[in-house]
């Protein structure tokens, strides 16, 4: 499984991060981030692209996410 | 269309509204809202700057703050924040002023005078579209400010929300500090020219929690429909057009035209140097894009705690004040008193060069910050 930390990253950064691994063919993908605008965006994107949404871990500050496809 | 979507667009259109109702009760044309000319107002209350037209404390950036403080709060979402490239992003935010007060406004405001049916307004739209698209070409090879760390303490978040509650009590005091010495309020000129402080305020209260709930940002309207076919963020952008627009409809404030009646008229606080309208706003889609958000977007996260977008807000007001001591800001197009003739308006020599100046260092910063492979 692909892994990326998103965390204190600036808008739109945590998107376009995660993008490219998504346009990599990567199948399971986890990303852990601090924001709840970048956990949004990233669920929308990722719904957008046909993944299914696991959410691991939701608290202030941190979450972590599990994308499958 | 999905309910975030539905609710994106519906908070736009109140925004828009609110903001023509603001120049019905007193703020200056096409100026409900102009978050670059309202810290620059700012900026000239404290002294910072002496350009008597205008220094006001405007109570709608107080409210747009607190607002969007007391809205994160309430959604567990405030989270004391920073360390990306501070000083840089100070730096930014006061180029970004520089930009913003050649074209005459910020990109909320330049919604707002488009929505009037100033056409020098659509120009500068191009120039903050292509800017915000420079910004994208960046992102897309990686760009990146570093990353900024939760606080073990929450305080520091609170500071600028404290530091503009405490303009607002030196607004209501009317503080002198000194003879003839601040806080100044303009006579004359836009800066005299207010709606009242009780409305000024809960309508910066609304629309900064507005802002916070809907993550308003109107260089990511853009950003989002270029980057990813997404347009939830430009639906506000729209929401706040046509929300405007019918209101100023409604109240006979919108003129079709570079200028009112065939050059009898300016458009109001406007000028017709296009190709600073266009640079101006180039230099601010550019930044606010390199940034994570315009100066709306700024001022919400401060409120969320995020003491980098403190910086940009900080940075602004201090380059607010830089562009109006060494006459960096354009004037706005007037009728010449002598001639009767409506004179073009716009930047000065060193208004032009500090943004060309500007739009380079952008440039200098989008090529070298890139995340390590």
């Amino acid at each position: 499984m692909e892994k990326i930390d998103v965390s204190g990253l600036s808008c739109p950064i945590p998107v376009v991060r995660t993008k490219k691994l998504i346009d990599a063919g990567n199948a399971e993908i986890l990303v852990t981030g601090d924001s709840s605008v970048s956990k949004e965006n990233i669920t929308k994107l990722a719904a957008k692209s046909g993944y299914g949404i696991n959410v691991l871990r939701d608290e202030k500050g941190a979450w972590e996410l599990e994308l499958r496809k | 269309m999905n309910k975030l979507k539905w609710f994106t667009l519906i908070g736009g259109l109140v925004i828009g509204v609110i903001a023509v109702i603001l120049v019905k009760l007193g703020n200056p044309g096409n100026m409900g809202f102009c978050i670059a000319c309202f810290e620059r107002d700012i900026a000239g209350a404290l002294g910072l700057h002496r350009a008597g037209v205008v220094q006001y404390i405007r109570p709608e950036i107080i409210g747009l703050i607190l607002g969007a403080m007391i809205f994160a709060l309430f959604k567990g979402e405030f989270r004391s924040r920073g360390g990306s490239a501070t000083f840089l992003r100070f730096i930014m935010g006061a180029f970004m002023m520089i930009g913003a007060l050649v074209f005459l406004g910020c990109p909320l405001r330049d919604i707002l005078r488009m929505a009037g049916g100033d056409v020098n307004a659509v120009v500068a739209f191009i120039g903050f579209a292509l800017g915000i698209a420079t910004g994208v070409f960046f992102l897309k090879r990686g760009f990146d400010l570093g990353r900024s760390t939760n606080h073990d303490h929450q305080l520091g978040g609170f500071v600028l929300p404290a530091i503009f509650a405490f303009l607002l009590v030196l607004l209501l005091c009317a503080t002198s500090f000194s003879e003839g010495g601040p806080i100044f309020f303009s006579q004359s000129g836009p800066g005299s020219m207010a709606a009242p402080v009780a409305i000024s305020l809960i309508a910066g209260l609304l629309v900064g929690a507005i802002a916070q709930r809907i993550r308003l940002c109107l260089s990511g309207g853009i950003r989002d429909f270029i980057l990813m076919r997404d347009n939830t963020l430009l639906l506000g952008f729209l929401g706040i057009f046509a929300g405007a627009l019918v209101l100023n409809l409604i109240f006979g404030f919108f003129n079709f035209g570079f200028t009112i009646g065939g050059g009898a008229k300016p458009q109001p606080v406007a000028h017709t140097a296009q190709l600073w309208n266009f640079l101006g706003l180039y230099l601010v889609g550019l930044t606010a894009c390199l940034l994570g958000g315009c100066p709306l977007r700024q001022l919400v996260l401060s409120g969320e705690g995020d003491t980098d977008a403190a910086a940009v807000v900080v940075g602004m007001i201090v380059g607010a004040a830089f562009a109006h001591n060494f006459a960096f800001a354009s004037a706005a197009s007037a009728i010449n008193a002598e001639t009767a003739l409506l004179s073009i308006g716009g930047p000065g020599l060193y208004g032009q060069i500090a943004c060309v100046v500007g739009i380079v260092f952008m440039l200098i910063v989008g090529f070298t910050h890139r995340e390590k492979a």
